[in-house]
């Protein structure tokens, strides 16, 4: 059974490279778009710290910035 | 209309849906890889060499179905001047450039066992390609210029030109003698495909819309957090 699945009849090789590379594929566009997710959202953080009280209270008062912070919080 | 699609509006949503997209997509995934490889039969034919269909042909379909989408954004971005399609369209090409580079390398892995050569300027094959061009230069385009009116307007028109080749890269098959064989799928005549074949790449081809989803909404948010970013400078 596992010698079939590998071999597949003598086109292992090419199944197995085909798939493979289709996951690495996803897997590596996943990463490198989460983390310049990642990156903008820590940007995000920094210039949010950095506001003094009443800008602040002003940013805070739209719903996508909460929305961002609460997200960042959980990175 | 537009109004309820506002960024700020949908963030709420588009923040927050990408973990359950992600569970959803492994679930699917899996499903489709344990039918893909081992529950589905192999071809009279092609043997075990058929599998490779299940990950080269819904690539190949979600490439075409972003591009399609991409030309109609950016044709609604100048009709009706609404820069939150070209932000969509933006935070779509990713994931169709990639799925369309999949769609050529697994097509090229398939030939070689099935035709006896990795590559042909055959006229679907070679239609391909030049999407992957299109693709690549209005990524290119994003990155290269820096105004926004102005990127929008280069970017559109490549997403406009290019959509041209669309059709051309689905009727190649009939229009040209190509080493392709005609469309073995139809949503409007009977297909020659079996239903043991159909359903698992079916699921495949779900997991595919899933995972171009959760790239898209995590481009999406990283866009719009860049709005907000520059939101904060001018506070």
């Amino acid at each position: 059974m596992i010698d079939k699945l590998i071999l597949m009849n003598g086109y292992g090789a090419y199944v197995w490279s085909a798939f493979s590379f289709t996951l690495i594929s996803f897997v590596t566009l996943y990463f490198v778009t989460k983390l310049q997710l990642s990156k903008e959202q820590k940007k995000f953080v920094v210039k949010f710290g950095s506001l003094n009280v009443e800008k602040a209270r002003v940013a805070r008062s739209q719903n996508s910035n909460r929305e961002i912070l609460l997200n960042t919080s959980k990175i | 209309m537009f109004k309820y699609f506002e960024p700020n509006k949908i963030f709420a949503i588009t923040s927050r849906a990408p973990k359950y997209v992600l569970f959803l997509f492994i679930v699917i995934l899996t499903i489709g890889l344990t039918e893909a490889l081992i529950l589905s039969p192999e071809d009279y034919k092609q043997s075990d060499a058929v599998r490779i269909m299940y990950v080269h042909v819904p690539a190949a379909w979600i490439s075409l179905g972003i591009f399609s989408s991409l030309g109609l954004l950016s044709l609604g971005s100048f009709i009706f001047k609404n820069k939150n399609f070209a932000l969509i369209s933006k935070s779509l090409a990713p994931a169709g450039f990639v799925f369309n580079i999949i769609a050529l390398v697994t097509g090229s892995i398939w030939g070689k066992p099935t035709w006896g050569t990795w590559w042909a300027w055959d006229a679907r094959i070679t239609s391909m390609l030049i999407l992957a061009l299109f693709y690549g230069m209005y990524l290119l385009a994003w990155k290269i210029y820096e105004d926004k009116e102005q990127v929008i307007k280069v970017t559109s028109m490549i997403a406009i030109l290019g959509v041209i080749n669309v059709p051309i890269i689905k009727y190649s098959v009939d229009w040209w003698n190509t080493l392709h064989q005609p469309p073995s799928i139809s949503i409007l005549s009977n297909n020659s495909i079996h239903v043991s074949m159909l359903i698992p790449l079916a699921i495949m081809t779900a997991a595919f819309a899933l995972f171009s989803l959760l790239i898209f909404l995590m481009k999406y948010n990283t866009e719009l957090i860049k709005i907000k970013n520059k939101g904060l400078n001018r506070l």
